[in-house]
């Protein structure tokens, strides 16, 4: 996984993308003012947090605990593991993003059970719910654990290192045929949040399916996503945060970046790649190295953004 | 690269045998009709049925679905191998959908 420097040269988002067809683990991202940047896979990412400390923050997705299926019969267990790698981290970041999917099927221990792990990191967590949270009949678990303080289906801002951080809903409402959708009170809202903010504030978006049109044919985008994407496009540094797909993909759009996480539970196919979304079931020496976990680093008065993947398992 | 389908034929065939049991041979319930979700996909996608007809719907994903026509009925979470039914006494089109994924949809035509 050494000798990936993604450091600072033009070839370095190709070099990322060479790098996220086989690292599995997570991301470590170094953000400032714009142009994404990935410091390297775990070993390296060390090293560069290490040599140039910023504000880092982790993500982890899809934990989906109480998923017991063949594709992975111990998802609890897989989260555990990737808490273990949060754990030895040489650089305890600030905090840490979930973005959604924390349990399978929104069951009271599953939510129990999700935390006790979860919580053994030590970092204050920001969720948003996925679609497998808001399963039961009174859609209130979710809610009762994390939406104090937050707004409609459970949206929110907060800022930190500079950056604003912006936790949006958009797994309520879907219609038949549709996609994901974050709906007109929210967006009403998150054009208020933005309101007076300035347009050199770092944005970091984040939401369960992605926000950007990753593949309709298996409902992977956000129908009125493009709304919230109008509200942000004025701002210098924009980065997009989703999970849902269980894998890494990264697209970049002027100053905004879009990036997906992998899954602590289960990888899915490629898009289009098998008959349907439905859990990729890989030899059990490969799924470590399809699971992971996805740090950032945001750097003060530097221009770039590292985006670094360590799989649980190389 | 194939996802996995849990089919429990063991099971079916139990259920078939005691409806075959209890029913005498003359109920509406020969009629009945099944749905299937594999591989997040609705089978048949599309079923012509007349009225009084029970639609009964198996998620054989490893996936949880469920099936939702807006202000006509709606499932609970079906999780693997869960069965959702529901009778249909008015004639009409009955368009539904997974409201875990939207892009699942299928229609009833009762007649
Ligand atoms: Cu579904």
């Amino acid at each position: 996984m050494s000798g990936h420097d993604h450091g600072d040269d033009g070839v370095s988002r190709r070099k990322v993308l060479e790098c996220m067809t086989w690292a599995g683990t997570g991301v470590l991202w170094t953000v400032t003012g714009g142009v994404p940047r990935s410091l390297g896979i775990i070993d390296s990412a060390q090293a560069a947090t290490a040599a140039a400390p910023g504000m880092t923050f982790l993500q982890i997705s899809d934990s989906h605990v109480g998923f017991d299926k063949p594709a992975n019969p111990n998802a609890l267990g897989t989260l555990e593991e990737a808490v273990g790698k949060i754990n030895a981290m040489p650089t305890k970041p600030s905090f840490m993003i979930h973005t959604g999917d924390i349990t399978h099927l929104s069951k009271a221990a599953e939510f129990d059970n999700a935390d006790r792990i979860i919580s053994q990191s030590k970092l204050d967590v920001h969720y948003v719910p996925g679609e497998h949270d808001f399963l039961d009949e009174e859609v209130k678990f979710y809610r009762e654990r994390y939406g104090r303080g937050t707004k409609g289906q459970g949206w929110y801002s907060f800022d930190a290192g500079g950056v604003h951080f912006i936790g949006l809903v958009n797994v309520v409402d879907m219609k038949a045929g549709g996609l994901g959708n974050l709906g007109a009170e929210q967006l009403a809202w998150l054009e208020d949040d933005l309101r007076g903010k300035s347009k050199s504030t770092p944005i970091v978006l984040f939401a369960h399916i992605p926000l950007w049109t990753v593949y309709p044919e298996w409902g992977w985008g956000t129908e009125d996503g493009g709304r919230a994407l109008e509200y942000v496009k004025g701002f210098g540094s924009v980065t997009v945060l989703n999970g849902h797909i269980h894998q890494v993909m990264q697209k970049v759009e002027g100053n905004v970046t879009f990036h997906t996480a992998r899954s602590t539970a289960f990888p899915q196919p490629a898009p289009g790649a098998a008959s349907s979304p439905g859990p990729m079931k890989v030899e059990d020496a490969k799924l470590r190295s399809m699971l992971g976990v996805a740090s950032v680093n945001f750097k003060q008065n530097e221009q770039r953004l590292a985006i670094i993947d360590t799989p649980l398992q190389g | 690269m194939k996802t996995l389908n849990r089919r429990d034929f063991g099971v079916d065939l139990g259920l078939a045998l005691a409806a075959a049991i209890l029913l005498p041979a003359t109920s509406a319930r020969a009629d009945d009709m099944d749905v299937h979700i594999d591989n997040f996909v609705f089978q048949p996608a599309e079923l012509k049925i007349k009225i009084g007809t029970t639609v009964t719907w198996t998620n054989r994903d490893d996936i949880p679905h469920t099936v939702v026509s807006a202000g006509k009925f709606r499932s609970k979470t079906l999780d693997t191998d869960d069965k959702f039914s529901f009778t249909f006494t008015n004639a009409g089109d009955y368009k539904y959908f997974c409201s875990l994924h939207p892009h699942m949809t299928g229609m009833i035509k009762v007649e």
